[in-house]
């Protein structure tokens, strides 16, 4: 069984991440219930013809896989795997709504042959003219790690050299404003909703300061009670005890589900330092991806933003870290990472 | 008839999305496909959608597409003679 190395990551998200990496966070407003993210120009990525027919997911997709690949200096990946959870919510809307609107007589053709969960995967290869696999997951909260672990997997068993893994997802006009409306206001997601895309190259062959994506575990469900065995158990199955985990990277989002991460802390001793990163991107099904870039990034780069780090002030050099989410209590995902 | 040209150009420009066109951008007798605004199929079926939608006419024969899609001053010589609404 091979390695898995990340060659690249890039994040597209409410910050400045895609032009300046972590410098510039900074605290989301909680005013409005709903953050877009920061939008680089996308016309230096896609060409004019193509653009105009973009809802925000794909225009952030296709973007921040273009550059996750130049990053790497992959022209061609051998595989493309997707995770979404909503797909491309903000079509899907407006060719819904058309057909309200037009007592549906009239389905316009662009926003319905787009809407799919499929077409941010399908641009890509599109633009790239590549055949190769391409398949997208969508698992609710587990949609970027079922994605990653597709990845994972065809790294590790040598059926791809690199594969292009991402995740994304929009926060289009409407629906997200129900989703907002039956969020329970006292014990619910405090973070806005929002919205964002975050891609990476995966490799077998070992490069200069090259991460290594160690393990995924993912559960649909998990009570609080086997939090602690079901850490000890991953913490086993890969050799690391809890004492070597330099980083826990944890997903609170404000909701009474929260207390599932300050279970999942207790398992580590006070050397591991805490970073938590929703205050600053939002909610949204595929946050955990920016979880992910976050973990690349601070093994790379060595560098804690105050910003996401709680608690006492960490070792260096950061080696091994986790990434730890879950979504109102379901989804559970465990990402383990090594430099 | 010049009111209907500059309706079309609006239209055309809010419905596919030509963010790097203005109406003044768009002469009467430009090319809507190929070399003139690059229009391809897919903008062709939102096109016959809109004069369904708008106009009331509708469109079976694609081999009539390609000659009403000319330009907007062909296009808008169309509507005027077949429109029902």
């Amino acid at each position: 069984m091979k390695p898995c190395y990340i060659y690249s990551a890039v994040s597209i998200s409410a910050q400045h991440t895609f032009d300046s990496g972590l410098g510039l966070l900074e605290p989301l407003a909680l005013q409005p219930n709903k953050v877009n993210a920061h939008h680089p120009l996308y016309k230096s990525y896609i060409p004019p013809a193509a653009l105009r027919r973009m809802a925000t997911g794909v225009k952030m997709g296709v973007t921040a896989g273009k550059k996750a690949l130049e990053n790497a200096n992959i022209i061609q990946p051998d595989a493309i795997v997707i995770g979404t959870g909503m797909g491309c919510i903000e079509d899907t809307e407006t060719f819904l709504n058309a057909i309200i609107k037009n007592d549906e007589a009239y389905l316009t053709p662009t926003a319905f042959i787009q809407s799919t969960h499929n077409t941010v995967g399908a641009q890509i290869a599109l633009g790239l003219q590549c055949k190769a696999y391409n398949n997208t997951y969508v698992h609710g909260a587990l949609s970027f790690e079922s994605a990653l672990l597709d990845g994972l997997l065809q790294v590790e068993d040598d059926s791809a050299s690199t594969v292009l893994v991402g995740g994304l997802d929009e926060l289009g006009k409407e629906f997200i404003d129900y989703i907002d409306l039956i969020e329970d206001k006292n014990e619910g997601i405090t973070v806005p909703f929002s919205e964002g895309a975050s891609f990476f190259v995966l490799g077998a062959i070992k490069q200069q300061h090259a991460v290594q994506l160690k393990a995924i575990k993912t559960f649909s469900a998990l009570t609080l009670e086997n939090v602690r065995s079901v850490f000890m158990a991953f913490l086993k199955e890969n050799a690391c005890p809890p004492e070597t985990i330099d980083a826990l990277i944890l997903g609170h989002n404000g909701s009474k589900y929260d207390h599932y991460y300050t279970e999942a802390a207790s398992c580590f001793p006070k050397t591991t330092v805490q970073l938590k990163y929703k205050q600053c991107i939002g909610e949204y099904f595929t946050a955990s991806a920016f979880g992910l870039y976050l973990g690349v990034t601070l093994l790379k780069n060595q560098d804690l933003p105050s910003l996401l780090t709680c608690g006492d002030t960490p070792k260096k050099p950061l080696k091994i870290s986790i990434i730890y989410n879950q979504y109102n209590g379901r989804d559970h995902s465990l990402i383990l990472l090594s430099l | 008839m010049s009111n209907l040209k500059q309706e079309l150009k609006e239209n055309i420009i809010e419905l596919l999305n030509l963010e790097e066109f203005s109406v003044e951008d768009i002469n009467d007798n430009d090319a809507l496909f190929g070399d003139g605004l690059g229009l391809d199929s897919i903008d062709a079926l939102e096109l016959m959608v809109m004069l369904d939608k708008d106009y009331g006419i509708k469109l079976t024969d694609p081999k009539e597409g390609k000659e009403i899609f000319q330009s907007i001053a062909v296009l808008a010589e169309y509507i005027e003679k077949n429109r029902t609404k």
